[in-house]
């Protein structure tokens, strides 16, 4: 029998699998069950009762709740067939998800997760039984000190924005207990961070300033100083920004902003390729928000469980969300005495299992180990830098000749004048080969931009594959360009009018409201 | 059956090739030089990306080489509302056409041209129909051209299919031939051109959920109304980012001229510089402007009334510029310009200003 040949490493055999799956309320047959609930045993009922009469009737439904009815192997049947109709972490190289730091999240990490003394407990129940819990919230607490420089840190907010958004709660409730509240209504960030940063501190009621790169891609100082002022309320940026040029320069503009009475708040989601090699606190920033499910490895749970983890200095310790995690010497406990509290962020104390696998991830490593992902993250995504920036059609603006951190955004504007194939058609093209591709955040600063982050997880075989399979495409688009019209062919699912994700019109976020939106007339 | 509007200027673009910048008044010796027409081609070209609706359009069209000879090349059903053919066309002719085409409720005007073609173009249809320009001029400075011919084609066919429904202003500019001639960049902005919007076409396909730039102008206005102050007086500036603050207000302005406000009322439309000089002689005053689009002037193209002597009275602190951030990524890192022919006061405005994209929000950007 002849083997099938693998000289060349791009995947043109793949297709995705395709099942036409029902929405799950579509699926749903009155009176088919999954789990049949048996009586209560009159032993029971004798002493506690039915266990629905005592109720209160104000507190009862008056209607059965519509859940779909379904039989198991039916319900599991249908989250499989979804699974295989994803381009999850778990089947493509997932390096195209760049400023998402998307790397591999060890397996036994997520079995810690389900041990039942984890899986089981309730954020309800006493401090005293739930000790181990609180400790790793607290160890974990001090692992990012360490990591940071900061003083304290809190796991409540579920996510970067909210995270930002805590950061940008911090600044208010700081100037307000200074009584500068009203005076100070304005934010710095560049135009190169995340747009939670703009748009989090607009939600707080500010006047969001951007600032332009200059022509190395630096945020542009000489801006900076045009507008810092007693009105400045604080600075929010990332660094190393989504092009991957970290701003060497940036205790400058940390400085300014003291001067001028100002806060500095460090967005720290592209800490990557820093760990072990600079701090937020001797960058001299006030606060940092790091993700958990980025940098430290718990999975990005599709826009779901995750963790922004926000830390500040000693200063600003008496506005954190309370509680805080304590320990007294002897036990674990809720500090609620936080005087100047900006209060919850979010339902009790964060997303245990993210804080625990964070936990694992950071032990397993220690210090060194940690120093070492952000060696190996920049090693890998300056290889394929170097890779591409070889290639005609691929070019990155700023800093020429120099290195990026741990990611890069790239601009294929070359490939699209000389085809007129745009990255968002590459980006399709892309999933017939199983792999995942980002351009950028809106809006595109970099024309036809493309943005990569191989973290520190993928092998020299791994990039080599995600690299041919770049320069594949690249040269279908010089010579087959109207192929890219119709991309992809081997997906689950073909184009999709991307019109309706412009139209907040037409969103349907759930099967009640598709049905209210398109069907009831 | 849609109907499309179909122009061809033939002479546009001649002057180019053999270093006339321009084809205004020179068409006899660009022939002379060697020129040949660079249009019809381009038309072509454009034509072809309709072709998989050609049953189902029909072209309005102009004699010859106008747009007959094009449309019939390609195979289109034709309705030729001009027959002159005993002699060469002309710029009346252009005008006269796009008069006739509008006439004949056409769903769309596709033009082949430059900056003069769509200058005629909007003296005779203004914003009364939608276009789309094919570049095909020596002066592409109108955003009203698509970045190819083939993309015009192709928004064209976009628009007709109703992929693509809305349409935006775009500014008519033009430069004085003449006086470019001489090395004197004199440009004008004319007025404004409906062209459909799509933003596949500015950005890439992947465009997400970006505020049109309609939705960014109202929030700009509200934000500079916002910070109105009783009895200051406040010029505004011609565009149309400016011109949602009139609306916001109820007020009657002047597109392409300055207007002058003060608590809410209008005090005059459409002053001269004299004008100006004479009502914020005594008064405290501020400035509202917004730069050329994709030339990113903020002074001395288009707002000549605002000149040097009305900067000095109004002061460099009182200037207030607006511009959606699509505007300012329109300019590709290009710094803000200004031209007010004096020239060490030019030199004195430049350095960074804030810029107000939306509400509350601003951006830093130098001007040179």
């Amino acid at each position: 029998m002849k083997r099938i040949d693998r000289s060349l490493k791009v995947r043109t055999g793949f297709h995705q699998a395709k099942w036409d799956e029902p929405i799950i309320f579509e699926l749903s047959k009155k009176g088919e069950r999954g789990v049949l609930v048996p009586q209560a045993d009159d032993e029971i009922t004798k002493e506690v009762g039915d266990g629905v009469s005592k109720i209160s009737s104000s507190m009862l439904r008056k209607e059965a709740v519509n859940l779909p009815e379904i039989s198991q192997s039916r319900v599991l049947r249908h989250y499989v067939r979804l699974s295989q109709e994803t381009l999850g972490a778990d089947v493509n190289i997932e390096i195209g998800q760049g400023t998402c730091t998307v790397k591999y999240s060890p397996k036994v990490n997520e079995q810690l997760g389900k041990l039942p003394g984890m899986a089981e407990i309730h954020p309800l129940q006493d401090e005293s039984t739930v000790q181990g819990m609180l400790e790793i919230i607290y160890e974990t607490d001090l692992a990012m000190r360490e990591i940071s420089g900061m003083d304290r840190f809190s796991f409540q907010p579920s996510g970067g924005s909210q995270a930002i958004m805590a950061m940008a709660s911090l600044v208010r409730a700081y100037h307000e207990a200074n009584g500068e509240v009203d005076q100070r209504d304005e934010i710095i960030t560049t135009i190169y961070s995340h747009p939670s940063d703009a748009a989090a501190p607009a939600l707080k009621g500010y006047k969001i300033i951007y600032i332009h790169p200059d022509k190395d891609g630096y945020p542009d100082y000489e801006a900076f100083k045009s507008v810092v002022s007693e009105k400045t309320a604080a600075f929010f940026v990332a660094n190393p920004e989504d092009t991957g040029v970290y701003n060497t320069k940036v205790q400058e503009f940390t400085e300014l902003v003291h001067k001028n009475g100002g806060l500095c708040c460090y967005d720290q989601a592209n800490a990557n390729g820093l760990l072990g090699v600079t701090r937020a606190k001797e960058a001299g920033f006030d606060m940092c928000h790091f993700n958990l499910h980025k940098t430290f490895s718990t999975p990005h749970g599709c826009g779901g469980p995750a963790t922004g983890a926000v830390g500040v200095t000693k200063e600003l310790e008496k506005f954190m969300p309370a509680p805080l995690i304590d320990f007294d010497g002897e036990k674990y406990y809720l500090n609620y005495d936080v005087p100047n509290s900006i209060g919850k962020i979010r339902s009790f104390n964060g997303v245990a299992p993210v804080i625990m696998k964070a936990y694992a991830w950071i032990r397993s490593l220690g210090a060194e180990g940690l120093y070492e992902v952000a060696k190996i993250a920049v090693l890998n995504n300056n290889y394929m830098f170097k890779k591409l920036m070889e290639l005609d059609c691929v070019d990155a603006p700023y800093i020429e000749g120099k290195q990026r951190i741990e990611q890069v955004r790239y601009t294929l504007e070359k490939l699209a004048k000389d085809t007129g194939v745009t990255t968002g058609d590459i980006q399709r093209r892309m999933m017939d080969f199983g792999m995942h591709y980002w351009c950028s955040h809106h809006p595109y600063y970099i024309p036809e931009p493309m943005t990569l982050e191989p973290t520190e997880t993928p092998s020299k075989e791994d990039l080599d594959e995600y690299i041919e399979t770049l320069k594949y495409i690249f040269n279908e688009a010089y010579e087959t360009p109207d192929k890219f019209e119709n991309a992809p062919f081997a997906s689950s699912c073909h184009q999709v009018d991307e019109s309706n994700m412009d139209d907040p019109e037409k969103w349907a976020i759930t099967w009640r409201s598709y049905l209210k939106k398109y069907t009831e007339k | 059956m849609k109907r499309i509007g179909l122009i061809v200027n033939p002479i546009a673009g001649m002057g180019g090739r053999v270093g006339l910048k321009g084809t205004d008044g020179v068409v006899d010796k660009a022939r002379a030089l060697g020129a040949f027409p660079q249009a019809p081609n381009r038309a072509i070209s454009a034509l072809k990306a309709l072709m998989e609706i050609k049953d189902h359009i029909e072209i309005v069209t102009y004699f010859g080489e106008m747009g007959e000879n094009e449309a019939k090349e390609c195979g289109f059903k034709i309705k030729v509302i001009s027959t002159i053919k005993d002699r060469e066309s002309n710029q009346q002719d252009t005008i006269e056409a796009a008069k006739r085409i509008l006439e004949e409720k056409v769903d769309l005007l596709l033009f082949a041209g430059g900056d003069g073609t769509a200058r005629d173009i909007y003296n005779a249809v203004g914003e009364n129909l939608a276009v789309v320009g094919i570049p095909a001029g020596v002066k592409i400075h109108s955003a009203v051209y698509a970045s190819s011919p083939k993309k015009a084609g192709e928004l064209a066919l976009l628009y007709l299919k109703r992929n693509v429904s809305k349409v935006k202003e775009v500014e008519v500019m033009d430069i004085d031939e003449d006086a470019f001639r001489k090395g004197i960049v004199n440009t004008r902005l004319y007025g404004y051109l409906k062209i459909p919007y799509d933003p596949k076409f500015l950005q890439g396909k992947k465009s997400g959920s970006i505020m049109n730039d309609e939705g960014a102008q109202r929030a700009i206005a509200l934000d500079v109304i916002n910070h109105m102050k009783e009895d200051v007086l406040y010029i505004i500036g011609p565009g149309s980012t400016t011109r949602p603050i009139m609306q916001a207000l109820g007020l009657r302005y002047t597109l392409l001229g300055v207007d002058l406000i003060c608590n809410r009322k209008v005090v005059k439309n459409d002053l001269t510089e004299k004008e100006l000089l004479k009502e914020i002689s005594d008064k405290v005053c501020k400035l509202i402007i917004t730069p050329i689009g994709g030339q990113g002037y903020l002074f001395g193209r288009g707002n000549q009334q605002i000149s040097s002597e009305v900067i000095k009275k109004v002061g460099k602190e009182n200037i207030i510029v607006i511009a959606s951030n699509h505007k300012i990524r329109e300019l590709s890192g290009k710094h803000f310009l200004v031209d007010t022919g004096d020239e060490e006061f030019d030199i004195s405005l430049r350095g960074y200003v804030r810029v107000t994209t939306g509400y509350r929000e601003q951006i830093v950007y130098k001007i040179d």
